[in-house]
């Protein structure tokens, strides 16, 4: 098969790939960032590289969040794996109890020598990826937290103020009855993710737990509790609204179909990630949008409290040498710079992870030019978080998210209620974290 | 098994012709398939790290568990639908091309091309037609014939959308080999039934059809092998095997135990079951379909 | 024909023009969907009529580079493509017309312990034994290269089976008349085999072509280079994207593009196979 060879050199030449010196040291970083913020997130590769001559960090596309990780996975086994790989937040429970394959990022900087203040990072973001000692594990990269979106037109046109977004979920009902009945749309709210917005997040915003042992933070022999009864009350309302129209499930895991029904103006509240923000206005052609916090029940003690994030960070693979090792340490240190930080979280609607990055943005008065963009910062640090509002940490999470899509689901169609749908979850949840718990322990 | 009434007597020459195969398929299937059948014994995390044998523990959580044995009823239905509607479609569209002597070429050339669609894009152009807001099907359904289509809630939806969208990737491919079945059938054995008054539909089912019987056959393994193996792209993007599992297929369960969950013992586990399936399977049609077909 | 049906032609035609337009109707929404805005198709049920954005959004794949959100040219993806397309499918006909040929002509001994095991790869994509397989393809030191992309994709049952079923409805007198003009068996197979299969070879070569040319998942799996990413990994590539909306418009005018190849190949191909079936004229 002589002419692959020619076909490599003639491919490899069309791309032009930048030669590089022998003396560089090579950091494979492997991410799960398609489309436009592929072209940002391999843009902080480039301008790393351009600062210093010593590494150079090849970033490489490697599918989805899902082929990302099992693709790393499967070339650490084949002890082929990249220094660095992008991991969404439900593989940490899995990524930390890997300990001999992963190199925490607080002992990768302090082995490099890096200065580095872990007190510079914004609590409520690192929190969730640190230790029960509040050592940083990964590095925080594309971060965000569920917030409303709502169609001020359709508010208008339904006789509400176009200028108040509903905060409670009492108003929610009353707002999408008005909707709905005035005729200004279809249906009244939809939602993304639903057990990340409407189980998880909605558990911590109403300080109710979700396991055992500070979620999951505290150790493996965790257990889910999300089956009380301030869930049990707001997925029964979710039926209901459902079964009435105000309420459009939108499919599992991401919910592929919110997006349109918002878009479409089917549906006049959205809740999606704060870091959808940019698509959401650049698909909302024909009306305005304004965005507010997540709602709550307001007769529920505690709530709001604050919600938790979600998005991938880097987690950095043990086996690189001593260089490699330095190379990654340095790039972090360049992307956690307030200037870099402050202008990924601008270009992409992240969260920014220092409070260097936040206060940069604020003095540039980019939240004065885009109202709203600060309504994920102000939401994930209303309060103090809590045990129940740090984040989550359990293992085989992706399973169990498959879990919960597939209960609420259930529940939808009339096959369970909303208690039975979670006893459900809880149950066959334990199961999967007992499995991960023999498998790691 | 079948074989010739003459063979060629060569001793060393059948091995070197099978050579390049029975290397290729030893090592990057037979060998990683051993790897499977180990791992379906044991117990261990993500990144192999540490491991222990757990015998036969695997296979009995699965056979256990209500959401494999409602994956193995939800497979069956979707096969065989899948393989009815496939082949249906494509013997009456290719019996149609066979009537055509002008325009035959053509109307295979419009039906073949779609072929070309990657699975992977095949499922979001699914995706955009049925999608409940935008999509033009639901659309169609709702305005036409006050159907309320909604995949992500009604599971008889959802198994239609998958069982359509599996067959449509499929029909070109057997149209294809049904022309060719077709045409391979000598016009001088029609004309004969003509003359001896026999109709279109008498003439087909007494003479076209068990003269196709090989196609069919080969057609009908593949089908299967197709409904069973390679639907998970179709279902990734249409339904992610929901709602509430009920389009959640076999080899789809293995694909997302496996490569998304990754449990890897579960899932080595499942595909071994799998793979005794399949032998059976294939045993069972070689020895009681191949003896029926005629060639 | 064997006698005039008006009525069955008619039925004919109606049915085969319906049959077109289920068949082709997802490939029209394609089409559609590349001449209209990106905002299009989420806002309002999707458009069934032309849209005026077709020459920009063309433009802008071909340029490539962030506005299209390509980070690889579409010209180098075109190349991988075919190479790996072409050369699944020359490596399978080869490889399993010959096994096929082993398997029916001659007797001996462990004849039917290798067909069952070319028999059960037809089963286990490569999706679902994906991490032993990548181990495999890491220790030939196969990452990163046409080998990698290639070969193993080749090691399949379902030629095989075909050629199988193919040389057995080849009358046995064919065989016995090369034998007693002194024919070998490599002679039998280049005379008589290979032209009698011509036609399975041809639509064997399109299913292959196409087969090979919509592979995703492998090649994400063993390359990182992007000099070897694939049309079809670079599709996939720019729809998912997470928390924003893809450029449908950009991703289904690659889509189109991605399609012309192996459409050729359908075309052109059909050319062959009908010659193939009107030369053995029955």
């Amino acid at each position: 098969m002589k002419f692959s060879h020619f076909a490599a050199a003639s491919a490899a030449s069309v791309i032009a790939l930048s030669s590089h010196a022998a003396a560089q040291t090579q950091i494979d970083w492997w991410h799960a960032m398609g489309g436009e913020l592929g072209e940002k997130t391999e843009a902080l590769a480039t301008a790393f590289n351009a600062t210093q001559s010593e590494f150079v960090v090849v970033p490489s596309y490697r599918g989805s969040y899902a082929e990302t990780m099992t693709g790393a996975i499967a070339a650490f086994r084949a002890g082929e794996q990249p220094d660095i790989v992008q991991v969404f937040e439900v593989g940490t429970g899995t990524m930390m109890a890997a300990q001999g394959a992963i190199v925490p990022v607080y002992q990768l900087m302090a082995n490099a020598g890096v200065d580095f203040d872990p007190s510079a990072f914004l609590p409520a973001v690192v929190g969730y990826y640190t230790d029960p000692e509040g050592n940083m594990l990964s590095m925080p990269f594309n971060s965000s937290t569920p917030i409303l979106y709502y169609n001020r037109n359709i508010f208008e046109a339904a006789g509400l103020d176009p200028n108040t977004p509903p905060t409670t979920w009492a108003e929610v009902e009353e707002f999408s009855r008005q909707i709905v009945s005035s005729g200004a749309a279809e249906c009244g709210f939809t939602s993304r993710w639903v057990s990340w917005a409407q189980l998880e997040n909605f558990s911590a915003w109403h300080n109710q737990p979700i396991g055992t042992l500070q979620n999951g933070f505290g150790g493996l022999e965790t257990e889910l509790t999300f089956n009380g009864p301030v869930q049990v009350r707001h997925w029964e309302n979710l039926a209901r609204w459902e079964d009435e129209g105000l309420y459009r499930y939108a499919g599992p895991g991401g919910g592929n179909d919110a997006g349109p029904a918002f878009y479409s103006q089917t549906c006049g509240i959205l809740m999606e990630s704060s870091a959808g923000r940019a698509g959401v206005m650049a698909n909302a052609t024909d009306f305005e949008v304004g965005i507010g916090m997540l709602p709550y029940y307001d007769d529920v003690d505690g709530a709001p409290q604050n919600t938790i994030i979600g998005g991938a960070t880097l987690w950095v693979l043990s086996g690189g040498s001593e260089e490699e090792q330095r190379g990654v340490a340095e790039f972090f240190n360049f992307l956690s710079s307030p200037e870099v930080q402050a202008q990924w979280h601008q270009d992409t609607g992240y969260l920014p992870i220092t409070q260097a990055a936040y206060e940069l943005s604020q003095a540039q008065g980019y939240y004065e030019a885009n109202p709203g963009a600060d309504t994920s910062i102000r939401q994930m640090t209303l309060n103090e978080p809590t045990e129940n509002s740090r984040g989550l940490r359990f293992g085989n999470y992706v399973q169990i998210r498959t879990v919960i899509d597939e209960e609420f689901e259930r529940l939808l169609s009339g096959a369970v209620d909303a208690q039975g749908a979670l006893d459900a979850v809880v149950e066959r949840g334990n199961a999967l974290i007992r499995e991960f718990e023999d498998a790691n322990g | 098994m079948q074989t010739k009434r003459t063979i060629f007597g060569n001793k060393g020459l059948p091995y070197l012709l099978l050579a390049p195969q029975l290397i290729i398929t030893g090592i990057f299937f037979l060998w990683p398939a051993a790897q499977a059948v180990r791992q379906s014994f044991l117990r261990e995390d993500a990144f192999g790290l540490n491991f222990t044998f757990v015998g036969l523990r695997n296979y009995e959580r699965l056979l256990d568990s209500p959401e494999y044995l409602n994956a193995i009823k939800v497979t069956v239905i979707f096969s065989i639908s899948t393989v009815i509607l496939a082949l249906g479609v494509s013997l009456v569209l290719a019996l149609a091309v066979d009537r055509m002597i002008r325009s035959g070429r053509a109307y295979t050339t419009l039906l073949v091309w779609p072929y070309a669609v990657a699975p992977a894009v095949a499922g979001i152009l699914w995706w955009f037609i049925f999608n409940p807001t935008i999509g033009i099907m639901p659309y169609v359904l709702e305005t036409f014939f006050g159907y309320d289509w909604n995949h992500l809630l009604t599971p008889s939806d959802a198994m239609i959308l998958v069982v359509v969208a599996a067959a449509w990737k499929q029909i070109s491919y057997n149209f294809l080999f049904f022309v060719a079945g077709l045409q391979s059938i000598p016009n001088s054995l029609r004309e004969a039934a003509a003359i001896d008054g026999a109709g279109p539909f008498k003439r087909f089912w007494t003479i076209t059809l068990p003269l196709l019987s090989p196609t069919t056959f080969f057609l009908l393994v593949v089908n299967i092998v197709y409904t069973l193996f390679e639907t998970f792209a179709v279902i990734d993007a249409t339904t992610e095997g929901g709602p509430a599992q009920a389009t959640n297929i076999l080899v789809y369960k293995v694909f997302r135990d496996g490569f998304v969950g990754l449990n890897f013992g579960s899932s080595a586990a499942q595909s071994v079951i799998l793979m005794g399936l399949v032998i059976v399977l294939t045993f069972v049609q070689f020895r009681f379909v191949e003896r029926r077909v005629t060639y | 024909m064997v006698e005039n049906q008006r009525w069955l032609d008619y039925l004919a035609h109606a049915v085969l023009i319906l049959g077109v337009v289920i068949v082709a109707f997802p490939v029209y929404v394609a089409v559609i969907a590349s001449t209209h805005a990106p905002t299009a198709f989420t806002s309002g049920t999707i458009p069934l009529l032309p849209g005026g954005n077709a020459v920009e959004t063309y433009t802008g794949v071909f340029e490539g580079g962030i506005a299209s959100q390509m980070s690889v040219p579409i010209g180098v993806m075109m190349t991988n493509s075919m190479i790996m397309a072409l050369a699944i499918a020359f490596g399978k006909i080869v490889i399993s017309i010959l096994s096929a040929f082993a398997i029916v002509y001659f007797r001996f001994p462990f004849r039917v312990l290798a067909f069952w095991m070319i028999f059960i790869t037809l089963m286990l994509p490569v999706e679902v034994r994906i991490v032993p397989t990548f181990e495999v393809i890491s220790n030939l030191n196969m990452l990163n290269s046409y080998y990698g992309l290639t070969v193993p994709l080749m090691a399949s049952a379902t030629a095989t089976f075909l050629f199988r079923q193919v040389f057995l409805t080849i009358p046995d007198e064919m065989m016995e008349a090369a034998r007693i003009d002194g024919a070998g068996p490599m002679k039998f197979f280049k005379d008589i085999l290979l032209p009698m299969s011509q036609t399975n070879i041809a639509a064997l070569f399109v299913i292959l072509f196409i087969y090979g040319w919509n592979q995703y998942l492998w090649p994400i799996l063993v390359t990182t280079d992007d000099s070897y990413q694939t049309i079809v990994a670079g599709i996939k590539r720019m729809a998912d994207v997470v928390d924003s909306e893809p450029l449908w418009n950009s991703i289904m005018s690659v889509t189109v593009l991605a399609m012309l190849p192996p459409v050729a190949v359908v075309i052109f191909m059909q050319r062959l196979f009908v010659k193939g079936l009107v030369d053995s004229e029955k």
